[in-house]
């Protein structure tokens, strides 16, 4: 079943739809609805090895549906500490709860700075209104 | 910019919440609720899909079929009025301008059923060989097409079993049209044609009697798992039936335009074949990729009734054997695959 269309505030927005939950040091990434939605239904999560580097604005892995590839870019760089299994097999469970179960990575971020630069939910709707 | 064709269902596509997208120069639906939903329910039971933006071409007049037959790859002979053929328009290299279905209406006038993306390119070559007593015509903005697929369809239609590949006139509560007993996606099913304003009607008849409506996502999903090409992906005008495997549609016994190539590739061999593929490894291959033994994807896609990627693509003959090995570049990483026969779904028969 798909999620209804949300933005929760709690969350920190990239413009290439991710959002990132920051805890600390450490900082939980996933999709956003809108991104989810233009998607459709997914297929298949290729994600980055637990301990991989990642690095702010870069491709960290890849979500599939039937029709389309995208690549799943990171609001934030820092170091893979855990992958979301129940994603890589069950790859929906991103359509059913994009912000909840269907994260897709924790990170311990390298220079939480980078947060500062993110969009809150009333400025990533705004951005999303003007698409 | 181009400004997208409509079929006559769109607002019915808007109404129901379809994902419109362009495709061929028109606005269609990829899909209603759901790709594999909509996929599983043509499996299942029904599933109706407007196809209004294919392109019907008439050729009529005493010498029509003289002019087919020196066109087209299959052999009008074996058919008459009330059957159809699956056949291919070839150009001098063997190449495929396009695969299309061809109606005997009557004997002096066949209905020829191109793919949208087509419809211009084959309309014109056509016309510039027309001879006198054959008239081509493009008569596509005048019907509108609706593919009810799936075990359930004729029942739900309330439509007797005939043969595939025949054809007859018919009523579906009230709405006159033609039931083409063709379609795309392997099941059991009809293509009703209808006239353009009557479309709206049928369409909504059809759905009261249960058929789910289906976008064109599903059909692509659908028609890969029985391994039918798609024109633009599988076959162009640059690859040919024999490495195609469309062998079956080619009477290389007739003369018609490119068939001397063609008797030739089957006698030398074609050098790389177009194969279907079931990934090994969890990924999805797509259109474009690279296979590492010599070859490259044409289609690819997750199959929703396997649950795992599939794909066709051309490969050389060394390696082409089912059972093969094959490894895909998908984006960079390679990713096992193994060449299997065809359909790659097959339904189990009930024991």
């Amino acid at each position: 079943m798909a999620a209804e269309e949300t933005y929760p505030d709690d969350l920190k927005y990239h413009r290439e739809h991710d959002w990132a939950r920051v805890e600390g040091d450490e900082a939980v990434l996933g999709i956003t609805w809108f991104a989810q939605d233009s998607l459709g239904e997914l297929v298949h999560y290729e994600p980055p090895a637990k301990g991989a580097q990642i690095e702010h604005e870069a491709a960290y892995g890849e979500v599939e549906s039937v029709k389309a590839v995208s690549a799943v870019i990171s609001p934030l760089s820092g170091e893979v500490v855990a992958v979301n299994e129940k994603v890589v097999g069950e790859p929906e469970t991103v359509n059913e709860d994009p912000y909840g179960e269907g994260w897709l990575i924790r990170i311990r971020m390298r220079d939480a700075s980078e947060a500062d630069d993110l969009l809150d939910a009333d400025a990533y709707r705004s951005f999303l209104a003007e698409q | 910019m181009q400004t997208l064709l409509r079929t006559p269902l769109h607002d019915r596509h808007v109404a129901l919440g379809a994902r419109l997208v362009p495709f061929a120069g028109w606005e269609m639906p990829v899909q209603y609720e759901g790709v594999i939903a909509e996929h599983r329910a043509v499996r299942s039971d029904c599933g109706v899909f407007d196809v209004s933006h294919m392109g019907e071409l008439e050729v009529e007049g005493p010498r029509a079929k003289e002019l087919l037959q020196g066109l087209l790859s299959n052999d009008l002979e074996r058919i008459g009025p009330g059957r159809a053929q699956y056949t291919l328009l070839t150009n001098e290299r063997g190449g495929i301008i396009d695969d299309l279905i061809v109606y005997a209406l009557e004997p002096t006038r066949y209905l020829l059923v191109v793919n949208a993306s087509n419809r211009e390119p084959a309309y014109a070559w056509l016309k510039e060989r027309e001879i006198r007593g054959s008239e081509v015509s493009d008569r596509s903005s005048e019907y509108g097409l609706l593919a009810v697929q799936g075990p359930g369809a004729l029942e739900r239609l309330g439509l007797p079993p005939a043969d595939a590949f025949t054809w007859s006139m018919g009523e579906i509560d009230g709405v006159e049209v033609m039931v083409n007993r063709t379609g795309y996606t392997g099941e059991e099913g009809c293509e009703l044609m209808t006239m353009a304003e009557d479309a709206a009607a049928l369409w909504d008849r059809v759905l009261a009697r249960g058929a789910r409506p289906c976008g064109l996502g599903a059909r692509d999903t659908l028609r890969l798992e029985v391994c039918y090409p798609l024109h633009g992906n599988d076959i162009t005008p640059e690859t040919d039936a024999i490495s195609a495997g469309l062998g079956f549609a080619c009477a290389l016994d007739k003369e018609f335009t490119g068939v001397e190539e063609l008797r030739r590739t089957k006698a030398e061999g074609p050098a790389r074949k177009l194969l279907p593929f079931v990934m090994e490894e969890q990924a999805i291959p797509r259109q474009g990729m690279a296979i590492a033994e010599g070859g490259e994807v044409t289609s690819g896609s997750l199959s929703p009734m396997l649950d795992v990627g599939i794909g066709l693509g051309y490969v050389v003959a060394e390696h082409a054997a089912r059972g093969s090995a094959l490894t895909i570049d998908v984006r960079g990483r390679p990713r096992r695959a193994r060449v299997v026969s065809k359909p790659i779904y097959k339904r189990e028969e009930p024991a």
